[in-house]
Order: C-alpha cells, then structure tokens, then sequence
C-alpha cells in the first residue's frame, strides 16, 4: 500500500523535476555550441575553403545540387559558385574568434575596473560610473560603426571596437557584487590582519565575483556575434576576404529573387548559435544566481 | 521633485557633453586627412593647405575642440564635405522619417507585447506560458538585419505584397516598422510578464483579493499599475537599441533616415556629417531617458527620494 502523498514529497518531486529541466537547457545548448565549434574547424579543411576563389559554372545552384565536379552541395552555393555550407562554417569561425577573443578582452578589462571601482570606492568609483553613463548613452551598434568605420576593416579591429561597446556589462556586474561583498565578516577580517589591496581583491573578492561574471559573459557571447555579424553586413567588420556570416547575408541580398539560399541559410545558423548562448546563460543564471532570475 | 529633476538634467547635460567629446576623439583618430579627401586625387599642396587652413585643422587640437563645442552647442556642425550644404540641413530633412519609424516601431511593440505578457503572467508555466517566453527568447536571437531581410524576400519578392525600398507611399514602412519592433516586442513582453509576477505575491494583491475584488479587478486595476513602472524605465533604455535597430534597418530597406545617412557618411568619410548624425541620435537617446527618469521619479516617489 503507498502512502498518499504528501505536500513534502510533492514538493521535493517538483524540485527534482526543475533541477532535470535546467539540466537539459544547459546540455543541449553546449551540444549544439560543440556542433559549430567542430564545423568551424572541420568544415573549411574538408573542403579546402579558398575564400577569393570563383567557380562562376557553379554559381547560384540551389541547396541539395550535385556540382558538375562531383562535390555535393547541401546549401547551394553563392553568386561566384563557392559552397554556401563551407562558407557558413568559415563564417562560424569568424563568430567564434570575435565572440571569445572579445569576451576575454572586454571581461578581464571590465572585472579589472569593477574590482578597483567596488574596492576602493570614492572618486575612482565616481569617474568610472561617469564614464560608463557616457558610454551607455551611446546606443552599443553606433560607437561600433563609429569606431570600426574610424580604424578600418580589420578582424583584430573588429575585437577592440566590440570589447569598448562591451566592458561597461562587465565592469557594473563586478562592481556591483564586490559592493555587497566587500561587508562580509571574510573579507573584513582578511583586512583586519593586514592584508594588501591586491590580496583582498585577488584573493577574497575575485572567488565570490567569478560566477556572476559567467553567467554575464554567456549572455553576452550573444551579443557580441550577432554585433560582428551586424557590423560586417554595413561593411565596417571584418576585411573582404574572410567571409563572415553577415558578409554573406549582405552578399545575398542582391540575389533574394533568384538565390533566397544565399541570405537565409547563414541567418538561421546565426540566430541557433545566438539562441543556444542565451538559453544556457539563462539556465546558468538559474542554477548559479538565483538572485538574478531571468527577466 | 525639483531636486531630483535638477540632478536629472546636470546628468543629462554632462552625459550630452561626453558624447560629443568621446565623437571628437574618436573623428580626430582617423588616419586620413580630411582636407586632403575633400580635395580630391590631384590636388596640389598647396590647395590642401589652403583647405586646412580653410576647415581650422593648422589650429591646435585644443582649438578646434573649443571651436567644435562652440558650433554643437548652436546646433551648426558645418558643411557636409561631399554635399556642400549645412549638415543639419540634411539631417533635418531625414530626421522626421527616423523619428516616425521609432515612434510606430515603439507603439506596435507597446501594443503587442502588453497582451502577450499579461497573457503568460496569468497562465505562468501552463503551454501558453511557455510558447510565449520560448517565442519571445526565439525573437531576441534572430539578428535584426536578418529579419529585415527575410521579411523583404516573403512580402515583396514572394507574395510582392509590400514595398521593399525607399519611403514613397505608407505601405513602405510596414516592413522597416516590424523590423525595429520584433526585438523590442520580445523584451518588453518577457518585462510585463516578469514584473506581473513580482507584483502578484506581494500583500496589497492578497489584500485585494481577500476582499473578494473580482480577478479583473485584481489584475487591471491593482496589479498592473505597479508592474508597468519597471516596464516604463526599460522603454527609455532599450530605446537606445531600437534606434540602433533602425541605423541597421534603414540601411537593408533603403529607408531615407538618419541611419541610412550615418553609414553612407562613413563610407563617403564625410566626417561632419557623422559626428552631426552620431551626435544627434545619442541626443535623442539621452532626451528620452531623461524624460523616462522623471516620469519615473513622478509615478513612483521612492525613486526621487532615494539617496
């Protein structure tokens, strides 16, 4: 005979049942990450992707063709005949340098600052808030144009004008946990015994910091692809002969009435690659700072 | 409120200030010589000396940031080098256009995403729930410029229901409209949902109830007056993004605004021209937060009477 159940074991099956479902939205976000990080690398090596290289027997073939060389071309190709799937996963390439090199630079830049501006507080604060009120009035797209337009089209340059839009995310998340970890008996007492600055926020602030600062920066990797892809379709990213995804989405809207493939294809793939970062920022968010809840 | 509005608008002022500083020191890092753009391939050096001189660039770089103060704060940006004209002149021709598509942009997504949101916060965690925030989550991955694309290919080359270029009858701006919205729809529909359900658990709602008020009652007219202050705030902030959406969406529609301005500006390296444009869209940004900050500080007073 089971016993009714009761609100306890109700409860605690609920709670097992949402830990399963935040478990499922952080594997299947990394899977489908892990898919476009092995097809970056992959992909272009199989098929010997030369970006300048033309092929104009084989241009605007549908998806699904088999090119009179033999090779199969699963989404078509584009308006020089190159295959669109290789040119994509060179295009996740891109995505993928931009995004991490971007997060790297941006995040170590805006903790750095978040750390001195929470430690030390008083003008340092002052002026770094001011600062990051000046940058925020700035829509992020328009100090990008503005910047990548100023430096020229370049990858490297593509990274530094992201990172700048990209640090003040950053530097506020730190700030603001190092604010309300800075009274905690731990770090008091490391002060107490005379500890350095740099003891204190390397060692006492920074742990307490590190999970927050994750989760921003998963969220952000979001951001920052879908900025680059922007940034390159206007023609400020990167230089012509890397072929980033929103190159050849710009490249194929001359072609929308004879070659749909050319513009859409690369657009999906972008939006799968950015709505895998958000659903597992948002269930990191979930199981590392339940403070933070999803908006 | 007098005080709080004051220190609103010294913020708004410095930040106004720091706009137009940070553009001057970005323009004034450009590799090449405006003068030597303007003047053309065969020029001699002589005439781009004279043109130098003529554009104030032989003055000390502290010079021409005073001087350049001068002339923004009176709204004169100077002439356009590729066009000849005052550059606010051509601004001014475009900006009504961008200011109508960020103004129907922003009421369709009012519009849509009160409903929806309300609609999700009532039915948390049923089916409705859940197609409404995966959607909405869905919405906000799809790069904007993609969207303006695609909606291009289905409604003008597919169904040639729309316009797909340029500003010649309404119809032209459905697209551009839907366009700006759909991000912004996606935002504020997970934002109404997450503050109705903040307000719903707090005592002034159990209290409303528990005098057996009729659910509408609740909902309408306790609940979702507090839940919308937060919503408004994000309106203000996330105009910033819509107005960035509408740079990247006039360009796709060929859409005559200021946005479309700004990029063939940079590609012609008229640079008046981008600091006029730049200027004025962080402007714009700034006004309406401003706005937003004090109408916020009005609906709800422990804003204004914090610190």
């Amino acid at each position: 005979m089971t016993a009714p159940p009761t609100i306890a074991m109700q409860t605690m099956q609920r709670a097992r049942r949402a830990r399963r479902g935040v478990t499922a939205r952080i594997t299947v976000p990394l899977v489908v990450i892990g898919l476009f990080i092995v097809g970056a690398v992959v992909v272009p090596m199989l098929y010997d992707f030369d970006p300048l290289h033309t092929e104009l027997l084989f241009r605007l073939q549908p998806p699904g063709t088999t090119l009179p060389d033999g090779s199969y071309a699963v989404f078509g190709t584009d308006q020089v005949g190159q295959d669109l799937f290789a040119q994509m996963m060179m295009g996740a390439r891109v995505s993928l340098t931009v995004g991490v090199s971007t997060l790297l630079v941006a995040g170590v830049f805006g903790v750095l600052l978040g750390l001195l501006a929470g430690h030390f507080g008083g003008w340092v604060d002052n002026v770094l808030m001011r600062v990051a009120d000046v940058q925020l009035a700035f829509p992020a797209i328009l100090l990008a144009i503005l910047l990548a337009s100023v430096l020229g089209p370049s990858l490297w340059n593509v990274i530094v004008v992201i990172s700048i839009t990209n640090w003040v995310v950053f530097a506020r998340v730190t700030r603001s946990q190092v604010l309300s970890l800075r009274t905690r008996e731990y770090v008091e007492a490391a002060r107490t015994l005379g500890a350095s600055h740099a003891h204190i926020i390397f060692r006492t602030l920074l742990p307490g910091c590190v999970a927050p600062i994750l989760v921003v920066a998963t969220v952000e990797f979001g951001h920052v692809v879908l900025l680059e892809a922007a940034l390159s379709f206007l023609g400020v990213g990167v230089p012509l002969g890397i072929p980033s995804l929103g190159t050849t989405i710009n490249n194929g809207t001359a072609y929308l009435g004879t070659a749909w493939w050319i513009s859409t294809l690369p657009g999906i793939a972008l939006a799968i690659l950015v709505l895998a970062t958000g659903i597992l920022g948002d269930a990191l968010r979930d199981r590392f700072d339940p403070k933070l809840r999803s908006a | 409120m007098l005080g709080y509005t004051i220190r609103r608008v010294l913020l708004a002022v410095f930040v106004l200030w720091g706009v137009v500083t940070v553009v001057f020191v970005i323009v004034r890092l450009v590799p090449a010589d405006p003068a030597l753009l303007l003047a053309g391939m065969d020029a001699t050096p002589e005439q781009v000396a004279a043109l130098r001189k003529q554009m104030g660039l032989d003055q000390p770089l502290i010079v021409q940031y005073l001087t350049y103060v001068g002339t923004a704060l009176t709204g004169n940006f100077g002439n356009s080098y590729t066009q000849g004209v005052p550059v606010m002149q051509l601004v001014g021709q475009v900006l009504p256009n961008t200011a109508l598509l960020a103004v129907l942009a922003c009421l369709l997504a009012v519009i849509v995403s009160f409903p929806l949101g309300l609609l999700a916060a009532l039915r948390v965690n049923r089916l409705t729930d859940r197609v409404v925030t995966t959607a909405s989550l869905f919405t906000q991955s799809l790069p904007g410029f993609w969207v303006g694309v695609v909606l291009m290919l289905v409604f003008s080359q597919l169904l040639r229901l729309l316009p797909s270029t340029g500003l010649n009858s309404p119809d032209a701006l459905v697209l551009p409209v839907v366009t700006v919205a759909l991000p912004f729809i996606a935002i504020l529909t997970r934002m109404t949902r997450s503050g109705l359900l903040e307000v719903v658990g707090e005592g002034y709602v159990t209290t409303a109830r528990a005098k057996g008020l009729s659910e509408r009652v609740v909902i309408f007219t306790h609940a979702t007056r507090n839940a919308l202050i937060p919503v408004i705030t994000l309106v203000g902030l996330e105009f910033g993004t819509l107005l960035g959406g509408a740079v990247i969406t006039e360009t796709v529609f060929s859409f005559p605004g200021i946005g479309r301005l700004l990029v063939n500006s940079i590609l012609f390296r008229d640079y008046n021209l981008v600091q006029a444009c730049v200027i004025i869209i962080a402007a714009a940004f700034v006004i309406v937060n401003l706005v937003v900050d004090l109408l916020y500080g009005y609906l709800d007073p422990r804003v204004r009477l914090a610190k």
